[in-house]
């Protein structure tokens, strides 16, 4: 290499970086202004999300709270209910009482309340965004590439903001985890409306629908497959964020796994990775099989 | 609620993104290949003037291609034209609001889809409402007048089941009713009877009919199908490249071919069905022969009625009972089988 280095002129063989005292100029100039607005605006963003706070813990409470017969119920039923599926149903209620058993009850629920939450936040948020998306080329191709910074761009580097500006804690870790987990909600609403059939468009038009008659009547219904894609993805991402997301304070089965790592506790490690598994599979085919069910019109194939 | 006319004014439409720059060129004659060729640009409908008559069947035909669906999308204006109006009741379709196209679809419109367009997601009953939904009528009103229609096209027993349970026909039919139970002035039907079997086909010709003697709409019918065209056009136009190559009555269009496309079109066609007596009577000479028969009455009619009297002679009469005419056997047979008219015209 040396010796091509001393044909080249310098410029082109040491890469011309910025020199430092300008790199750190710069780094201590954003940094500043950044740590500036959070100081000046830490106070109202705390009491706009104040009410995510609220909801979190009532929806924890509930679910720690309950006599664990009750919770097995409930889910029991809710699994029945979305899947029709006795398969899925038994293999539930086997998975909650094996984590029951080894004494992981209480962090599965905690982890259960957040993952409800993050992805209820998710859909509310990323249907929205979805549809404008689908209705306009223009904010298509502006909010697609901010998805892909989102869905790349490593986990741990936007905990940093997010802890600069909510500290540590439930509300930052929610923030974390649906900012990692909206992302296939958001593009999957897209993707399902843009590719409802023109056809089927141009009749709604024919009679004159609305542009809200249209979205009620013909895109979100035949977009609902897909969206309900989109909802699985986001549950299975956000389960994988909450592990992430307790190292900014988040409890449950994730916080145990990060103290496991700490420690290197393996059996620990592992039972709460299984724990994990284990609603991971629950919710993923819960919500599969009533994303099929709701294609119940497109079974019969007919010439 | 008496329909209007519809009047379809130079109308031009150029598919492509620059369409409009290149309405002039087409004016002077660039014709659908070259400008394809050369620029890129479809051309879908050149100086359309048609005038399609008030509470009657306006018939579309063409090779497909030759832009059909794209002028019967003009009327409801699900295609903008290039250039060009369409005027229903004296208002420009074209130049509607957003609000009063909206309208104006709702209420004033229905169509019947080539490709049937249902809503997947949706049971028959549930298609077959769903124009008197966005009207915002009642659900017990709107389900009561769609269940009319159902069973008026043949589809009773089938309301809940959704659309790919059904064959194309049924599905077809289900299209007829959802546009039918919209009850509006204007009815447009693109080829709406192309997939159904020869027996429900009549059928449906008849249910048209029937409804026309009662309620009068203003129905454009797109066909492939020269009879069906003669069966309900009280006008028929022909379309050949975006053109209007001729249009006039069933009879004219028969008799008279304006060209060679339209004699080919015409050829197969079933004269007996289509060409009356007076046609092709002879002036009187002397006393009327024979049996009377009816103006207006087709050939085979005629054929028929004189064979069954074994008659060979009869005279045409007018409404009033008065002889006009006079014709026989051997004339009404050559005229059912030889296209006289044309074969005629390429002779000379
Ligand atoms: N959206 C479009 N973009 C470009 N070209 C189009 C478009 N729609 C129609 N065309 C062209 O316009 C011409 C007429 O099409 P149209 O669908 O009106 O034919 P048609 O007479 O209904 O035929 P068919 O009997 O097969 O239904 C064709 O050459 C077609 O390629
Ligand atoms: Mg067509």
């Amino acid at each position: 290499m040396a010796s091509i280095c001393s044909v080249l002129p310098a410029l082109l063989c040491k890469f011309p970086a910025i020199d430092d005292g300008t790199i750190r100029l710069a780094r201590k100039t954003i940094d500043d202004g950044f740590k500036g607005f959070v100081r000046s605006y830490g106070d109202a963003i705390d009491t706009v999300v104040q009410p995510l706070q609220w909801f979190l813990n009532y929806l924890e409470g509930a679910f720690v709270a309950s006599p664990w017969i009750l919770v097995l119920i409930v889910m029991v039923g809710v699994v029945y209910y979305g899947s029709r599926n006795v398969n899925i149903t038994i293999g539930t209620a086997l998975s909650m009482i094996a984590i029951g058993l080894v004494g992981l009850w209480n962090d599965t629920m905690i982890t259960l309340a957040m993952v409800t939450v993050c992805t209820l936040i998710s859909i509310l948020i990323g249907i929205p965004i979805g549809i404008l998306m689908a209705r306009s080329d223009r904010v298509q191709s502006v909010v697609n590439p901010v998805l892909d910074v989102m869905q790349t761009m490593p986990s741990f580097v936007y905990l940093i903001p997010v802890v600069m500006i909510f500290g540590i804690g439930k509300v930052p870790g929610l923030i974390a985890v649906v900012i990692y987990a909206v992302p296939p909600m958001i593009r999957l609403t897209n993707l399902g409306i843009r590719l409802v059939d023109q056809e089927v468009l141009e009749a709604a038009d024919a009679f004159g629908s609305s542009a809200w008659q249209k979205l009620k009547n013909v895109q979100m219904p035949l977009a609902l497959p897909t969206i309900m894609a989109g909802i699985n993805q986001t549950i299975m991402m956000s389960l994988a964020m909450v592990v992430v997301a307790s190292m900014i304070g988040v409890g449950g089965l994730g916080k145990n796994v990060l103290q496991a790592i700490a420690n290197q506790f393996f059996t620990v490690g592992f039972l709460n990775g299984f724990a994990l598994v284990g609603i991971a599979i629950i919710f993923d085919r819960t919500s599969q099989a009533f994303g099929r069910r709701l294609q119940k019109h497109s079974e019969v194939i007919h010439g | 609620m008496a329909s209007h006319a519809i009047e379809v004014k130079n109308l031009y439409k150029i598919f492509g993104p620059r369409g409009g720059d290149y309405v002039d060129a087409v004016k002077r004659g660039l014709g659908k290949a070259e400008l394809n060729e050369k620029h890129g640009h479809v051309l879908g409908l050149q100086d359309i003037n048609i005038s399609m008559p008030a509470g009657g069947v306006m018939v579309v035909m063409g090779l497909s291609g030759s832009g059909k669906s794209t002028l019967i999308r003009h009327i409801n204006r699900l295609i903008d034209p290039t250039a060009g109006e369409v005027l229903y009741d004296g208002v420009d379709v074209c130049k509607m609001s957003d609000n009063d196209l909206r309208e104006f679809r709702r209420h004033k419109t229905a169509m019947v889809f080539q490709k049937f367009a249902l809503l997947p997601h949706r049971t028959v009953l549930d298609n077959t409402v769903y124009g008197l939904e966005i009207q915002g009528v009642g659900k017990a009103e709107s389900e009561k007048r769609a269940r009319g229609w159902i069973d008026r096209v043949g589809l009773q027993g089938f309301e809940n089941h959704y659309p790919n349970q059904l064959s194309g026909g049924m599905q077809q039919r289900v299209g007829l009713a959802r546009a039918l139970t919209n009850d509006a002035d204007i009815l447009l039907m693109d080829e709406a009877y192309s997939a159904l079997d020869p027996l429900i086909r009549v059928d449906m010709q008849t249910v048209l009919l029937d409804l026309q003697k009662e309620l009068k709409k203003t129905v454009v019918f797109i066909t492939h199908d020269l009879d069906e065209a003669l069966r309900l056009g009280d006008k028929i136009a022909i379309l050949r490249d975006g053109r209007v190559v001729q249009q006039g009555t069933g009879q004219q269009i028969v008799l008279s071919p304006a060209d060679d496309y339209i004699t080919a079109f015409v050829k197969e066609v079933n004269r007996g069905r289509v060409i009356n007596v007076e046609t092709i009577m002879r002036p009187l000479s002397g006393n009327p022969e024979g049996m009377p028969l009816a103006m207006g009455m087709v050939l085979e009619s005629a054929a028929r009625a004189m064979t069954g009297a074994h008659v060979n002679a009869a005279h045409v009469v007018d409404e009033n009972g008065r002889p006009i005419g006079a014709l026989d056997l051997p004339t009404i047979i050559s005229a059912m089988v030889t296209p006289t008219s044309h074969e005629d015209k390429r002779a000379a």
